[in-house]
């Protein structure tokens, strides 16, 4: 029992440094994502048939395929065929970002849906222009009805993230892994990962929270929230 | 209306009383229910009626007091109590009928899992129970597509074909639009002829007034004063019963 | 080109199709034990007494909150130091099952707790006990509302089943990765691993919306 204290205590430094890429992977993926999935949203509602079209099948895309699949689908194929030669880190940051991107979009989508034409019929009325309108009335809305589905995307993306371990990206569960194999013991390594994951799990819920509230404009209704 | 009144009490009931967060609801409240008897529950809202018949049924254990069903104390053991409450019938404000069950289903399921009748017995008698509220042909309907009227006479046949030995009745008419209210108060009235012992606690006064032996004036958690209609609606022993009846007769009408 | 059409069809396909099978069985011994553990807790959770309900709440709060994979590799890679052994498909099988039905448990809990209290006050009255209550009253209503969550989950499920091949059980996504690295074919071999995906996702969901049709009834939802 001290000995496993004491193995995972000297492990904790090695450890916590993979927490930190992990919060790299998430903070990536989360940005790219949020940066996607607004103007795919926007597109879907507002833009033609064509881009929403197109928009739609992305998403059927990137949502259809499980992680690990495409994480080996742009690690090993596309992105080479693409004469891109990306590093493991970068490579799992885009494909969690690109399939982030996917969900995020709906998630924004059904905001703006939620909103009701009266929004945009008023900032029109007003003589704004639809991008105008969409950025100065729709979007600030949106976005903070969208706060609670996001942070549920979070902790998504936190938990897919240790799937970037099967293309060697040295993030907190390759860590454990790693000690794992060298010290034999398994069981208190893959637990104190667990737990890590868990604390960034919670942890990063209650500050988006904490946001939420920060944000929160009185009398508006919010959606429910996952977890 | 004048009916045989037998002389077996069916219920009794003595000094119950519940409180809710350290505030006392009911204060002791005690009567007899005779065999064929309609009693009929009034008073202001709030005053604890609906907790009143809760406890009788057990669904609320009262702090103190007792309760006899047919000369047998009415205790709230596990097994005891289910034996119980399938003897009382209760009838409820905003019906409870089980949601995903028909009109049938929902008179069924109490013979089936808890009376463990047999599958056929059961829906030959759930069909008989619903025949007797006029709801034969919406047997198959989905409470969602029943009107209120037509749910509160489910809910009735429902708590009937447990064969109860008394029906408790809370508000049975108060969640229904007006014209509505006229075919439940018909059901009931029907039970009464038929000498099916009740409880009811309603603010229709005129049918109150035509159903019931005995009307007791609850208030603040206390049985005020009790007696037949005519004396209750005629001469009342208090000013308050008669603001009340006064109150009632304006909002709801005869 | 023919070299290329001779690769799918003689060498990509039949151990894609090996593959597939596996991952079938996968998710067909995952979803049902997935979902009665989830009634379970569920039903502990809102029902149970203190300790009862805490625990749930724990597993649930584990379980929801830490990767799949980190859960398989203890099971896997982890408990055989304390003298548990697993194959790699038994070992993905009960990661499945563990952590889907806290997802499950959570939509079933919410269900529940949407149930009007009228609905549990007229069982009891009729004489039911609480657990008939619950059984032939709370439940049927409570799942048909939990369909729509259940069933997302049931997908996510499909597509987590690839996970087993971290835990080196060979399945749809394994049996890919191999192919693709021997005959060094990435890109159009995961492609037609993500279209079977694709596909399994199509038919699981079409599945379930059928179900979901089936047992509506109206008014509940
Ligand atoms: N489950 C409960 N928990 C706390 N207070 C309750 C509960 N049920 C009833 N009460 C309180 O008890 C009082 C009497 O309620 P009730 O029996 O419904 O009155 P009535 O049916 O005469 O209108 C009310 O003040 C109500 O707020
Ligand atoms: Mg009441």
């Amino acid at each position: 029992m001290v000995e496993n204290f004491l193995m995972i205590f000297q492990a904790l430094p090695y450890l916590l440094r993979g927490s930190l890429v992990t919060i790299g992977l998430v903070g990536g993926a989360l940005f790219l994502g949020f940066i996607m999935g607004i103007p795919m949203a926007v597109g879907q509602v507002y833009g033609n048939k064509l881009i929403a079209n197109l928009i739609f099948f992305y998403v059927w895309f990137f949502r259809g395929l499980p992680v690990l699949v495409l994480l080996f689908l742009f690690y090993f194929g596309l992105f080479s065929l693409m004469g891109l030669n990306l590093p493991a880190f970068t490579s799992a940051i885009l494909v969690l970002g690109l399939r982030s991107a996917a969900y995020q979009s709906q998630i924004f989508r059904g905001s703006i849906q939620s909103l009701g034409e009266g929004q945009m019929l008023a900032a029109r009325s007003l003589g704004m222009s639809k991008i105008q309108a969409i950025w100065n009335i729709i979007l600030p809305q949106a976005l903070r009805i969208s706060i609670p589905g996001w942070s549920n995307e979070y902790s998504i993306i936190l938990k897919d993230s240790a799937v970037s371990y099967a293309i060697g990206v040295m993030e907190l569960l390759t860590r454990a892994n790693f000690i794992s194999t060298r010290t034999y013991k398994p069981m208190p390594v893959f637990l104190t990962c667990a737990l890590i994951f868990l604390l960034l799990t919670y942890g990063g819920v209650k500050v988006l929270n904490l946001l939420e509230k920060k944000v929160r404009i009185p009398g508006y209704a919010y959606g429910r929230r996952e977890i | 209306m004048q009916k045989g009144i037998d002389k077996v009490v069916v219920l009794e009931v003595e000094d119950i009383h519940k409180k809710y967060r350290g505030q006392d609801i009911l204060k002791g409240i005690s009567f007899k229910v005779r065999k064929g008897e309609t009693k009929v529950i009034i008073g202001p809202s709030g005053t604890g009626k609906s907790t009143l018949l809760r406890c009788i049924n057990q669904l609320t254990i009262p702090d103190k007091g007792r309760i006899w069903l047919e000369g047998e104390e009415v205790i709230h053991t596990k097994k005891n109590i289910n034996q119980f409450r399938q003897k009382m019938g209760m009838v409820f404000q905003d019906f409870n009928l089980f949601d995903h069950l028909t009109a049938l289903g929902n008179v069924e399921i109490g013979l089936t899992r808890v009376k463990r009748m047999d599958k056929d017995e059961a829906r030959q008698k759930a069909i008989e129970e619903l025949k007797k509220v006029g709801l034969e042909e919406q047997a198959n309907l989905y409470p969602a597509q029943l009107s209120g009227g037509q749910k509160q006479r489910v809910s009735i046949a429902r708590a009937l074909a447990m064969d109860p030995k008394v029906m408790l009745f809370d508000e049975p008419t108060s969640a229904l639009d007006p014209e509505l209210i006229g075919e439940v108060l018909e059901v009931i009235k029907n039970l009464a002829i038929q000498g099916m012992t009740m409880i009811l606690v309603t603010h229709e006064m005129g049918f109150a007034r035509s159903v019931a032996n005995e009307i007791i004036f609850m208030e603040d958690g206390k049985i005020l004063e009790s007696g037949p209609p005519y004396q209750l609606f005629n001469n009342p022993k208090y000013e308050r019963t008669k603001r009340f009846l006064k109150k009632i007769t304006e909002l709801y009408g005869e | 080109m023919n070299e290329f059409y001779y690769f799918i069809r003689e060498i990509l396909l039949p151990s894609l199709f090996e593959g597939t099978l596996v991952t079938i069985k996968l998710i067909i011994f995952s979803i049902p034990l997935g979902l009665i553990l989830g009634v379970l807790i569920a039903v502990g959770r809102v029902y149970g007494n203190r300790i009862i309900s805490f625990l749930c709440a724990v597993y649930v709060i584990f379980f929801r909150g830490t990767p799949l994979l980190v859960q398989l590799f203890i099971l896997y890679y982890g408990l055989p130091s304390v003298g548990i052994f697993f194959s790699p498909f038994v070992a993905a099988v009960i990661g499945f099952i563990l952590c889907s039905c806290a997802y499950h448990s959570e939509y079933i809990r919410g269900a529940i707790q949407s149930i009007k209290s009228g609905q549990m006050m007229a069982a009891e009255a009729l004489g039911m006990s609480r657990v008939q209550a619950i059984l032939y009253i709370i439940l049927p209503q409570a799942l048909r509302r939990a369909i729509p969550g259940c069933s997302n989950e049931i997908i996510y499920l499909v597509k987590y089943s690839s996970l087993a091949f971290m835990v080196t059980c060979v399945e749809l996504t394994g049996a890919g990765k191999i192919i693709a690295t021997r005959y060094f074919k990435y890109t159009e071999v995961f492609l037609v691993v993500g279209i079977i995906y694709l596909l399994m996702v199509s038919v699981v969901t079409k599945f379930l919306d059928m179900l979901e049709k089936k047992l509506e009834i109206p008014g509940l939802g």
